[in-house]
C-alpha cells in the first residue's frame, strides 16, 4: 500500500509524497521549550505521545474523545485536546503542558490561585483547567463569571469542584491585570 | 488510545499540488484536517485502515478568512447605491476558533459564530474545520446549516481543476456527497446577506451546552417594503439523513406577505415536506413537532420585527 504516485502525474501537478508508517517514524516536538525526538508510529495521538513517549504526564488520558479536556495541552498558544490530534502533526508547532507552567520553581499565577482557592479534589482534571484558564485569560484578561464558565465548558470536573475553580479563575485575572507578566 | 487500528499511514504534502496528486492513487487517500470525527474512531479502534492526507502540511490550506474588497465599505449601504455584493471566503482548514474571533464575519454573517460556540467546546474549536464539518456529511453538522442558509458555495480542487458546487446541492443521500474520491475541499464561499437580511439560529439538544443537535434550524429572510417575503432560507440539521434545505416550505413563502396566515401555510407544508428520522438522540415525532416549533417562532419573531 502506499505506492507513491510519482511517475503518474505530471510535473507541474505536484508528485505525491511517499506515505509514513504504519511502521514508526522520526518525530521532532518542542515541548515547553525543550525539543523532544522520538519514534512513533503515525497513527500515536500527541497525548500518547507526550505520555508513553516522553515524561510529560501532566496531560490526562480520561474519555480519549475529546470531550473532556483532561488532555488539553497548549499548541501554538491555543488550547487543544492532545487526544483528537497525530502528534506527528504538532510538529514545529510550541507545545505547553502543565509541566510548563511554572518557572524557576515559582508557580504560575493561575496555579497560584488554585491552590489559593482549593480549586480541586481528585486533581485529575487540574492540568486541563490550568491550561484552559491561561489560554482564556491570554486573550480575555478579565473575563465575567459567564465567560469564565463558556472557556472552560470544555474541562469537566467529575468531583464538581467548579464553584472554587471559577473562583481561582477570578482570582487570578485580578492578580495577573495587577502584575502582568512579561 | 484504548485500541488501534495497526495499518494506518500518514501522506504529508508540502502544497496543494501534492496533496491532489496524492488523491490520484488507488485507493485515494482519507483527507485529515482537524480529526475531531476521524481521531474519534481511531482512538475507538474504529477507523478503517489505510492512508491518510494530512491537510495541515499545505500552506494553501491555511490561507486566512478573505472579505471580499466591497464588503468593507459598509458606509455607502442604504445610501441609494448598490449594494456590495460581497463574500467571505473560508479556506480548508479555517476552524471555529477563527470565525469566532474574526469580528467582521461576525458582523456580516452572525449565524456562524452562533454556530461555531455550539460545536464542541474550545478545544475543538481550536482544531476543527468548516469544511470538515461539510466533507464529514454528519445530518447533525451543526456548522453546515448557515451556511447553506448562507447560500455557500463549496469549492472542490482536483488535479483536473476547481469546480464550484451550492452547498445546497452537496448532499444526495446519508453521508452521499458531490465530492469525488480525487477532490479536495479547498474553500467556502459565502455571500453576504442583502442589509436588513433576518436570521435565525436555534439549535435543540439534550443539554443547553456540550450536545449533539436533536433539531437545529438556520433560518434567513429577506423582506420588502410591504412585508413581502422576497427570499427566505429554511436549513434544519439532525432531522433528515443529510442536512436539509425545505425548498418546498420556501416556495410556499416566497413571494407571500409575512403574517399569521402565511406562518400556519408553512408550518402545515413542513410538516408533510419533512420524514425525520429516529436515531439515538431522538424520535421522528418529537423532531417533527420541534422542527415545526422552531420555524413557528422563526417567523413569529421575524413579524414582530
Amino acid at each position: 500500500m502506499a505506492a507513491a504516485g510519482a511517475g503518474r502525474v505530471s510535473a507541474e501537478a505536484g508528485e505525491a509524497p511517499e506515505a509514513l508508517g504504519p511502521g514508526p517514524v522520526p518525530c521532532a516536538l518542542s515541548v515547553n521549550g525543550r525539543e523532544v525526538r522520538i519514534e512513533i508510529e503515525p497513527r500515536v495521538t500527541l497525548l500518547r505521545a507526550l505520555r508513553h513517549y516522553s515524561d510529560y504526564t501532566g496531560p490526562k488520558e480520561i474519555c480519549d474523545r475529546g470531550a473532556c479536556g483532561g488532555c488539553t495541552v497548549l499548541l501554538d498558544g491555543k488550547p487543544v485536546a492532545s487526544c483528537m490530534m497525530l502528534a506527528l502533526d504538532a510538529q514545529g508547532r510550541p507545545i505547553t503542558t502543565v509541566e510548563g507552567l511554572a518557572r524557576d520553581g515559582k508557580l504560575h499565577p493561575v496555579q497560584e490561585a488554585f491552590k489559593t482557592c482549593d480549586a480541586y479534589q481528585c486533581g485529575y482534571c487540574t492540568p486541563g483547567m490550568l491550561l484552559s484558564t491561561v489560554a482564556l485569560l491570554k486573550e480575555n484578561p478579565a473575563p465575567s463569571l459567564d465567560e469564565i464558565k463558556r472557556g472552560l465548558e470544555g474541562n469537566l470536573c467529575r468531583c464538581a469542584a467548579y464553584n472554587h475553580i471559577f473562583d481561582a479563575v477570578q482570582m487570578a485575572a485580578k492578580k495577573m491585570s495587577a502584575s502582568p507578566a512579561k | 488510545m484504548k485500541s488501534s487500528i495497526a495499518d494506518f499511514a500518514v501522506i504529508s504534502p508540502r502544497t496543494l499540488a501534492e496533496a491532489l496528486a496524492s488523491l490520484r492513487q488507488t485507493p485515494p487517500p482519507v483527507p485529515l484536517a482537524g480529526g475531531t470525527d476521524i481521531m474519534v474512531l481511531l482512538n475507538a479502534g474504529q477507523l478503517e485502515p489505510g492512508v491518510y492526507l494530512n491537510l495541515y502540511s499545505v500552506p494553501e490550506l491555511r490561507r486566512p478568512i478573505e472579505v471580499s474588497a466591497g464588503v468593507r465599505d459598509a458606509g455607502t449601504w442604504g445610501a441609494g447605491g448598490a449594494d456590495p455584493p460581497g463574500e467571505v471566503r473560508l479556506s480548508a482548514l479555517t476552524t471555529y476558533a477563527d470565525v469566532r474571533r474574526h469580528a467582521e464575519v461576525r458582523r456580516l454573517l452572525p449565524m456562524l459564530p452562533l454556530a461555531a460556540r455550539e460545536i464542541g467546546a474550545v478545544q475543538i474549536q481550536s482544531r476543527a474545520t468548516w469544511a470538515g464539518n461539510i466533507a464529514n456529511a454528519s445530518p447533525a453538522a451543526d456548522g453546515v446549516p448557515p451556511l447553506m442558509a448562507y447560500d455557500a458555495t463549496v469549492e472542490l480542487s482536483s488535479a483536473a481543476g476547481v469546480r464550484q458546487v451550492a452547498l445546497s446541492e452537496f448532499y444526495s443521500g446519508y453521508k452521499q456527497t458531490a465530492r469525488r474520491p480525487d477532490e479536495l475541499i479547498t474553500g467556502i464561499r459565502i455571500p453576504v446577506p442583502a442589509p436588513g437580511s433576518i436570521d435565525y439560529f436555534r439549535k435543540v439538544g439534550t443539554r443547553k451546552f456540550q450536545a449533539i443537535s436533536k433539531v437545529l434550524l438556520a433560518g434567513l429572510v429577506e423582506l420588502g417594503g410591504s412585508r413581502e417575503i422576497r427570499k427566505i432560507r429554511l436549513v434544519f440539521a439532525s432531522v433528515m439523513p443529510f442536512t436539509y434545505r425545505a425548498r418546498k416550505t420556501e416556495s410556499v413563502l416566497e413571494g407571500r406577505r409575512l403574517e399569521p396566515g402565511a406562518v400556519s401555510l408553512a408550518v402545515e407544508t413542513l410538516r408533510t415536506e419533512l420524514k425525520p428520522i429516529d436515531d439515538i438522540r431522538s424520535t421522528a415525532r418529537y423532531r417533527l413537532k420541534v422542527a415545526c416549533n422552531l420555524l413557528e417562532e422563526f417567523l413569529g419573531t421575524t413579524m414582530g420585527c
